[in-house]
């Protein structure tokens, strides 16, 4: 492929030589063919594989900001100067950006003025014969009796039914095809800036939600309705689509015995939903990999847990608080979970707990209750009290999983603290009230999304796919046929060919053909090396 | 749910494909060690009838053999066939084993680490036989044979799983579609991987050591393109695995592309197999580095299968 290889490699090498003495203009021009250069290319596809290396090994806080945080906690020094290298966001780092968007400019710079030269070069000619045919990568030569004209002719036709481009000069045919290759290229290349250009404004136009609803409850899709909710930069909040989604019932199966004892098998919620208010209402099957398509959104069950039910009433017996209180899991696993129940209504004292829950509670060796399996088969809360003031007067936000101790009094504790089964009511000391376990409710965890990217990506994806795949797959191949008239009426037939990145698979196919069509015959001097390129 | 007759025969089938392939690897290395002796006497036409040239070049060397070289001839091609025999066995066994795993789970047989080296083996060893029929390259079997064998060992010692459900993340057509794209990119990685040693192995000298491993491997350049060629034919593949990853994770989670750690690693597995294919086609970057380029694609490839299955926790860790 030494053979004129440059035009169609048409990526612009890196010139070595720095500009001397010629401007700004010339400067910006030699930077500009650094940055499209292959070189360049190369080594920006590197550094972006190796920027992404700290975001797989570092918790990020897209990901998961409680392990960040709990990073920082063990990290003291370390933390804070990792943090101002943007590892604990890698993925949107100032210097990650820098990265990708030299390599996308890069690539930019590099496959338009390609794809330019590409589109002329796919209404030219195929190139005339070299002079000496002898030289090329394959070549192949004999001598017939047939003449000249007859010979060129059988060779345009033959050139013509295996689908190259085929031009006559005067005793020669020039043929060419496998343009599609570099179609192909071009092609990979633009759909990996598309896919680029959708990945990016799908976030910038996008939302995303999380919500958490228990059962016998909904939720409507309003910015103030969701516990996380994140707009991409170009998002406004009045194009929330206005639909109502209700969870009748949550289910989750487990596998009940043998070494994945516990493993879960299949979850599943029952939700109706609507399309604002004057749509009719619609029941759904939402489960892990069926999320549920409303105006435009997406909604997703990605968690599960409990929510032990109470009723607790205060010191002057009324009841001070009723319902269900999600709880945190724990351990995956057990579904042992944590939470918090804060009454502000008790009187005279504001009561706050602190709650864990067991689906199934089973003693362990030590008479210590842990939860054997995941599915509520012996649902138990055991309850630590106090009361005092909760702190939620003076307007700071707080979360709904914490308690805030400063100002409360412990009235019930350690191993005063027994677990309570269904329906059973736990006296707080000193008549300070009374809490009930009711039972229990399950709660989802929802995702709630609007990707316009999802859609174009995907499509360039696959374009991308279908271009490489061409690419691969065809060859750029030229082939020419020159037949001279020499001493005693025969006629001399050379053969060149040139594959552009290797050698051309059917190039011996075609001497054949022509061998068949002007029958070669044995002549004075010795024969030129035979072809013997390629062991396709 | 899990039938145990059929999880038992798929264990028994998948001892006996490893013993075939043990055997498969010995009838090779016996077929390398019996080629000896010729061609200490006869180098030039050794390199030729182990090389991919035609065998119009052989025709010169042929006059000088002798009676007992014919019989050595013989009787190499004899323990070549029987290896490629044990390995074409040894492969339907594999697949048995597979095709029973798969129904003694009554799922697809590809849910947790165990399956995953099975199935990319398997992958591995199709690859390598269909390449043996298209290019002949039997030259490439016994240092396949050690591969698998030894990726089967690990398997079934360290990574072994009971055949049970799948979670329910993995309910999904998806998983046909995604993982046997991976797996079979994988398989093909790793038959690309093997060829590049052999490349920068062979490209240190310009000919191998007499009755050397490598005398029966081709001339770098072969080598080269042949590696070059399944790179080609794995790239796409990787890339349709990578994306029909996309859109499961888009149904699964809730987003097609998160950066999730196993993500993160297919993306730079893919990047870098993506420079590899630039470094072909970068002046100065052709050959050797080239090559190395691959073979750090193909660790970034093994470090997102085990590294982070057992290192990095995220929502791919099945381990
Ligand atoms: C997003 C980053 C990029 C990716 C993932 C990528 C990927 C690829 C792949 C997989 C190939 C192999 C196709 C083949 O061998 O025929 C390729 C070829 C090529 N790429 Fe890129 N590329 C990227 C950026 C660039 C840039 C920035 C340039 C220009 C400087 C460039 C120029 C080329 C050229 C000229 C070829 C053809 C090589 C040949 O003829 O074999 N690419 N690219």
């Amino acid at each position: 492929m030494s053979v004129d290889a440059p035009e169609t490699q048409a990526a612009p090498q890196a010139p070595r030589e720095r500009p001397a003495g010629i401007g700004l203009f010339g400067w910006l021009r030699w930077g500009w063919r650094q940055l499209t250069s292959m070189r360049t290319a190369l080594v920006l596809l590197f550094l972006v594989a190796l920027g992404t290396v700290p975001g797989s090994f570092l918790p990020q806080r897209g990901l998961a900001p409680e392990k960040v945080t709990a990073f920082f906690q063990q990290h003291k020094t370390l933390a804070p100067w990792l943090d101002r290298l943007s590892l604990f966001d890698v993925f949107a780092a100032p210097w990650f950006a820098a990265i990708y968007i030299l390599l996308f400019v890069s690539l930019a710079g590099c496959v338009l003025p390609r794809a330019k030269h590409h589109f002329v070069q796919l209404r030219s000619r195929p190139p005339k014969a070299p002079r000496n045919l002898g030289r090329l990568p394959e070549s192949a030569s004999y001598e017939t009796d047939a003449a000249p004209d007859e010979v060129l002719a059988e060779a345009r036709a033959i050139l013509k039914d295996r689908r190259f481009r085929v031009d006559a000069h005067d005793d020669a045919v020039a043929a060419e095809k496998g343009y599609l290759r570099e179609t192909g290229n071009l092609v990979f290349h633009l759909a990996l800036l598309v896919l680029l250009f959708a990945v990016g404004s799908g976030a910038a136009f996008g939302y995303k939600g999380n919500v958490l609803v228990t059962e016998g409850e909904g939720f409507s899709n309003t910015v103030a309705s969701y516990d996380a909710f994140k707009g991409g930069r170009s998002f406004t909040a009045s194009k929330l689509p206005p639909f109502t989604v209700w969870l009748d019932s949550f289910s989750a199966s487990y596998l009940p015995s043998g070494p994945n004892r516990g493993q879960p098998t299949n979850f599943s919620a029952k939700v109706r939903y609507q399309n604002g208010l004057s749509s009719p209402v619609r029941s759904y099957d939402l489960k892990v990999n069926h999320p549920l398509n409303v105006d435009g959104a997406r909604v997703y069950l990605l968690g599960h847990g409990y929510a032990p039910r109470f009723t607790v009433r205060d010191g002057k017996g009324q009841v001070a608080f009723q319902g269900a209180v999600p709880f945190l899991p724990t351990n995956e696993a057990t579904y042992a979970s944590e939470g918090v129940i804060k009454v502000p209504d008790a009187q005279p004292d504001q009561l706050g707990f602190i709650g864990l829950f067991w689906p199934t509670a089973v003693p362990n060796q030590q008479g210590k209750v842990v939860s054997a399996f995941p599915a509520a088969w012996n649902p138990q809360v055991a309850l630590f009290a106090f009361k005092g003031d909760l702190g939620l007067s003076n307007g700071a936000p707080q979360s709904v999983y914490k308690l805030e101790t400063g100002k409360l009094k412990p009235i019930l504790m350690g191993n005063k603290v027994k677990p309570l089964a269904a329906g059973q009511t736990l006296q707080l000391p000193g008549g300070a009230g009374s809490v009930t376990f009711d039972g229990y409710r399950q709660y989802v965890t929802l995702q709630v999304n609007h990707d316009p990217g999802r859609v174009p990506a995907l499509a360039a994806g696959i374009v991308a796919i279908l271009g490489i795949v061409t690419s691969f797959l065809v060859r750029r191949r030229r082939v020419w046929v020159r037949a001279k008239a020499a001493e005693g009426g025969r006629t001399v037939v050379q053969v060149g060919g040139l594959t552009l990145g290797g050698a051309t698979p059917d190039f011996e196919a075609i001497v054949e053909r022509l061998k068949k069509a002007a029958p070669e015959q044995p002549r004075s001097t010795a024969p030129d090396e035979s072809p013997n390129m390629d062991e396709e | 749910m899990v039938d145990p007759h059929l999880a038992h025969l798929s264990n028994q089938l998948m001892l006996g494909a490893v013993l075939l392939y043990v055997v498969a690897m010995v009838g090779y290395a016996a077929d390398i060690s019996f080629g000896r002796r010729r061609v200490a006497a006869v180098p030039e036409e050794a390199k030729v009838l182990v090389g991919a040239g035609g065998p119009e070049a052989v025709e010169d060397a042929q006059e000088t053999e002798t009676e007992t070289e014919d019989e050595d001839e013989r009787r190499r091609v004899d323990w070549g066939r029987f290896a490629i025999l044990l390995n074409v066995l040894a492969w339907g066994v594999h697949g048995a084993e597979i095709v029973t795993r798969g129904m003694a789970a009554d799922r697809v047989p590809w849910g947790n680490m165990y399956e995953f080296v099975s199935a990319i083996t398997f992958a591995a060893v199709t690859v390598y036989l269909v390449m043996l029929w298209r290019y002949k390259t039997n030259w490439l079997g016994p240092f396949l044979m050690v591969a698998v064998v030894i990726a089967l060992g690990i398997a079934t010692i360290w990574l072994y799983d009971d055949p049970g459900p799948l979670r329910p993340a993995l309910h999904s057509y998806w998983i046909a579609i995604h993982v046997t794209a991976a797996v079979t990119a994988t398989g093909t990685f790793t038959v690309a991987g093997v060829s590049t040693i052999l490349y920068l192995l062979r490209a240190r000298r310009t000919a191998p050591k007499p009755g050397g491993l490598l005398e029966r491997v081709p001339d770098a350049e072969t080598l080269d393109r042949l590696a070059h060629r399944t790179m080609m034919f794995g790239f796409p593949i990787w890339t349709f695995a990578i994306i029909a990853g996309a859109i499961w994770a888009d149904s699964a989670w809730g987003r097609y592309w998160g950066w999730d750690p196993k993500e993160t690693w297919s993306f730079i597995t893919w990047v870098v197999y993506a420079g590899y294919l630039h470094a072909r086609a970068t002046a100065g970057w052709r050959g050797r580095k080239a090559a190395i380029i691959s073979l750090i694609a193909f660790a970034c490839l093994l470090f997102n299968f085990f590294g982070i299955n057992y290192l990095v926790s995220g929502m791919h860790s099945y381990a």
